[in-house]
């Protein structure tokens, strides 16, 4: 037993639950703080940009959901790999609880790309090869989450969905590179190696926001995975009562 | 190795028999191209201008419509299971399968490719051009589709679902394709990096997206 590791503790549902209860609010109460703190910094103290004005402040919106729409899909693939591989009983669970929210957040990032691309470049939607991808990764998210409504059996379509996931994340070093081919948009300009390249007076708010929106997600997260739990608990319940009912009315002879 | 190929014969033989598959993509293909001008107007520079893309768009769906077949009437009739107990490796059974739709659909379309082009005024020197991106792209589109095809196998309106899965994979295929035609139009240099990067998109494809498939069909079978 002392050679467990965590991710094999947290293999038994019971245990998680209990954890995602306790963790649950205190993750909710951070997002919620980080969030207001990083609202606040981005409106009050960073400065306008000298050139977009007050347009630029779609970026503490923007920049977290974007960073969040990759690291979303990168944690439903890993979840995969660890269904496929591992057979670990919460990997489904996190897969399919992690798809909507990605999807949501990749949304967002769209949204909120293409107001700030229409002041600055000009129209909602540039065709520029980072947006496409980000497109093509939104349509990704709704095709993980398509194929596992469209099949029945429970199991079948976790592992199908799986495998999709992890095919699909050959598109991740697309995105990440999509800014190095004659793209419009940016240059990263945070992940630099040495110095970021903003000034600390956006850079903060930016990192707050940030962290504050991925704590949000990880609530997010938290409480979906909670509730597919409980959806299988009460359908095996429910299933049972079911087999129990029918040999009450179909007694053996 | 024999079994590998007396699988790709019987599958080109199936299609063969059956003719009409073939001969519905083809028309599909031809049907697509001739509306777009209908929308369009008959402005020829403009449609020589799209071509390159409109073809290989055009392609892509045509190539779809046949894609949610590849394993559907083998998974029915049971000789899918046949082959999944015979001595062939599922992944095996996955390539022959893609090899025998590729040679039974993305051949058949890059050759009609040329003549659809006519109807688009593409410029003469893109047929040599448009002819051997496709024969280097089509190969991505059959091997990457069989794992839509083999995730779709039994799922509710498996022929929809699977064009939502899939395009997105298919993307970057398309757009080297279509970039690579568009260079060598354009005369530029732009023409050697994308037509290699394509090339290796339907190499990776070949080796690696029978893997996928085979697992897909492993829980389909299960």
């Amino acid at each position: 037993m002392a050679m467990q590791t965590l991710t094999q503790r947290f293999a038994n549902p019971t245990r998680f639950m209990a954890l995602a209860a306790r963790l649950l609010p205190w993750a909710s109460a951070l997002a919620a703080a980080l969030i207001a703190v990083g609202l606040y910094m981005a409106f009050f103290t960073a400065p306008p940009d000298y050139q977009q004005g007050h347009t630029a402040k779609i970026m503490y919106v923007h920049v977290p959901a974007a960073w969040l729409s990759m690291f979303i899909y990168a944690l439903i693939a890993a979840s995969s790999f660890g269904l496929l591989v591992f057979r670990h009983p919460l990997a489904d669970v996190s897969a399919k609880a992690a798809a909507p929210i990605g999807a949501v957040f990749t949304f967002l990032c769209l949204v909120t790309g293409s107001l700030w691309g229409k002041p600055m470049w000009g129209a909602f939607w540039a065709w520029d090869p980072r947006l496409t991808s980000v497109l093509i990764l939104f349509f990704l998210y709704l095709g993980l989450i398509a194929l596992r409504s469209s099949i029945e059996d429970e199991q079948l379509a976790g592992n199908l969905t799986a495998i999709l996931a992890v095919v699909g994340i050959v598109i991740l070093p697309i995105i990440r590179f999509s800014v190095d081919w004659n793209s419009i948009h940016q240059q990263p300009s945070v992940s630099r190696i040495g110095m970021p390249a903003i000034h600390p007076s956006i850079l903060w708010p930016l990192l707050v926001m940030a962290v504050g929106m991925t704590v949000l997600f990880a609530a997010l997260h938290l409480k979906a995975m909670r509730n597919e739990i409980l959806r299988r608990r009460l359908k095996t319940l429910r299933m049972a009562e079911v087999q129990t009912a029918s040999g009450l009315a179909q007694p053996a002879e | 190795m024999t079994a590998f190929w007396q699988l790709v014969a019987r599958d080109l033989a199936i299609a063969w028999r059956e003719g009409g598959a073939i001969g519905i993509t083809l028309g599909f293909y031809l049907i697509v191209v001739a509306m777009l001008p209908l929308g369009l107007g008959p402005d020829l520079n403009l449609l020589s201008r799209i071509a390159p893309g409109v073809l290989w768009v055009a392609l892509l769906l045509a190539a779809l419509l046949s894609l949610g077949r590849l394993f559907e009437t083998d998974y029915e009739d049971g000789s899918l299971e046949v082959l999944a107990t015979g001595p062939l490796p599922l992944e095996a059974v996955a390539a022959a399968k893609s090899l025998a739709h590729w040679i039974t659909t993305g051949v058949p379309l890059t050759v009609l490719a040329p003549v659809v082009g006519l109807l688009l005024n593409l410029p003469p020197e893109g047929y040599g051009v448009l002819v051997a991106t496709m024969l280097a792209g089509t190969p991505a589109i059959s091997f990457i589709g069989a794992i839509g095809a083999a995730l779709t196998l039994r799922a509710r309106r498996g022929g929809v679902l699977l064009a939502l899965l899939m395009l997105p994979l298919f993307v970057p295929t398309l757009t080297f394709g279509i970039s690579s035609v568009g260079a060598a139009l354009l005369g530029t240099e732009a023409f050697a990096p994308s037509f290699m990067i394509l090339v290796a998109i339907s190499l990776a494809s070949i080796v690696l997206a029978p893997l996928a498939a085979a697992a897909a069909l492993r829980f389909q079978l299960q």
